[in-house]
């Protein structure tokens, strides 16, 4: 059955896109997707079809199809998709999922309309999962699914591959939005700590990236990042359900096969002379990943790597990083630690991780009621559970304050 | 082909410092972005630039009689000032048009297309 899942995962984006191609419209594409599916899956336990794509996008065609022969008369008043390479002929390219996730993660969308419809269109995850991921309710994440598909139409955004020189910057966009669908994920707003369902889409909308894009360096880079991320999975929680940071995990437990093909794409992405932030950020994970402990950590080498994010994507989530990887330096000045983090409070207003980054710098100075207000504010920002326990627990360890 | 609003929108003291030498560079900055519009395949098919916003009036047309009131209908540190009617192959050229525009911001509206006979 995990089988069968991982088939419908992958052909659910190449079904929606060379159905657009048909259509010539994201809603009827997707409407007609799902009618593929339903049956399949209903009926493939017992011997699925050699090719399963091919099936599934012949038959969603047909559906489509059919729905236009019928609906002609409307079909003629809908703004269609603009296909510069001109309407559909013959095979649908290997590429087309790409453009589909080009066009869902375009510029002029708002960043929340570009992951609700990536997670819809690209990824096939159901309008209430993709509520639970942007925190809102049902009907407004179909609202803004609906919109921003509107929008597409209206407003001419082209269903195509963007151009060599504007590839760097609508990628970064395309990564960025499969980073956040991961993070989602990794730590989910609701329920157990992670949603493992999201973390495996994202993970593979990754690896589709590597495959279609294989000139490109930062794909690989976040392939790489989510790897080694993901690799610390199964030693993340106590077999209670609990938090455990990374400071605690037992690293006997983490996925050695994931981290080796982690490091492998690290280090490609690092070498490329086009390398981006993704590929700094996974070799921050990457020396996480071969630390044998947390105190051999090579904590200079993780600031100097966070020192080149900064000069180059500064960002005030890196800059409280880079913070909090300074306070475990030999000799780290803890002051001048939460100095820093004090100066990014007006950015990261709403940022659950500056109170918990400053409670533990100030835990560990000794001021124990400021750091317990510190975690007070991080609970008031906190909604997963797992997270919240933790946070509640280390507020109860704190040592009475020295300086009263 | 598709044509999109292009509302120019710029804080409006540039009418109280322009002198006649900032006028002549305004102009070669809008025949250059004409040419750019050309040079990718789309075309102006309109365009006014608007005199400033405090010689606008109002009208609101509620429930009673209309309302005239003195000045623009939304008082912003940038005021509209100018639009161009830009006909282009899809979103991302005209977004790439939007760009080299002489305007500070710049608000990209896609045209309401009729049906024919409507």
């Amino acid at each position: 059955m995990a089988a069968l899942d991982e088939v419908f995962r992958r052909a659910w984006p190449v079904v929606v896109a060379s159905t657009a191609r048909l259509t010539r419209d994201l809603d009827l594409a997707e409407d007609c997707t799902q009618e593929a599916f339903e049956p399949a899956v209903a009926s493939w336990s017992a011997t699925p079809p050699d090719n399963p794509a091919g099936w599934l996008t012949t038959t969603a065609r047909r559906v489509a199809l059919d729905r236009l022969r019928r609906d002609a008369v409307l079909a003629r008043r809908l703004p269609l998709l603009v296909e510069p390479g001109g309407a559909d002929e013959g095979d649908p390219p290997p590429t087309d999922p790409l453009r589909l996730v080009f066009i869902c993660c375009h510029p002029a969308l708002a960043r929340e309309s570009q992951v609700a419809l990536t997670l819809r269109l690209v990824c096939g995850v159901d309008v209430p999962a993709i509520a639970a991921v942007l925190l809102t309710g049902e009907a407004a994440v179909a609202r803004r699914i609906t919109r921003a598909k509107q929008k597409i139409a209206t407003a001419r955004i082209p269903f195509r591959v963007p151009p060599e020189e504007d590839l760097p910057a609508r990628l970064d966009t395309v990564l960025t939005v499969v980073h956040l669908a991961y993070t989602a994920g990794h730590v989910a707003a609701r329920g157990a700590l992670r949603d493992d369902a999201l973390t495996e889409r994202a993970t593979a909308l990754a690896r589709m990236l590597v495959r279609l894009l294989p000139d490109e360096p930062e794909p690989p880079a976040l392939l790489a990042l989510v790897l080694l991320t993901e690799a610390r999975g199964p030693s993340r929680t106590t077999s209670d359900g609990d938090l455990v940071l990374l400071a605690d995990q037992d690293r006997s437990r983490w996925d050695r096969a994931l981290i080796r093909e982690g490091l492998v794409l690290a280090t490609a992405a690092l070498r490329h002379p086009r390398h981006g932030r993704f590929a700094l950020q996974a070799a921050v994970a990457g020396l996480h990943a071969t630390a044998p402990s947390w105190s051999d950590t090579a904590w200079a080498q993780i600031v100097t790597t966070y020192d080149a994010l900064m000069r180059r994507w500064p960002s005030p989530v890196v800059a409280l990083n880079r913070a909090a990887a300074r306070s475990r330096l030999e000799h780290a000045d803890l002051d001048e630690v939460l100095h820093d983090i004090d100066a990014l409070a007006p950015d990261l207003a709403g940022y659950p991780y500056l109170p918990a980054a400053r409670a533990d710098v100030l835990a560990r100075l000794g001021r124990s009621d400021e750091a317990a207000r510190a975690y007070d504010d991080a609970l008031a920002l906190t909604t997963n559970p797992t997270e919240r326990r933790y946070l509640a627990r280390r507020r109860t360890e704190l040592e009475p304050s020295d300086d009263r | 082909m598709a044509r999109y609003v292009f509302l120019m929108y710029d804080p409006e003291d540039w009418h109280d410092t322009v002198d006649e030498q900032g006028v002549v560079d305004e102009f070669r900055l809008h025949e250059e972005f004409m040419t750019a519009v050309v040079e990718a395949g789309a075309s102006v098919v309109g365009g006014e630039a608007l005199e400033r916003s405090s010689t606008a009036s109002t009208v609101r047309r509620g429930e009673g009689d209309p309302m005239v009131t003195d000045g623009p209908f939304a008082d912003t540190k940038e005021a509209l000032g100018g639009f161009y009617v830009i006909e282009a192959p899809d979103l991302d050229v005209a977004l790439h048009l939007a760009a080299v525009c002489p305007a500070g911001t710049i608000e990209v509206r896609p045209v309401m297309e009729m049906p024919d006979g409507v």
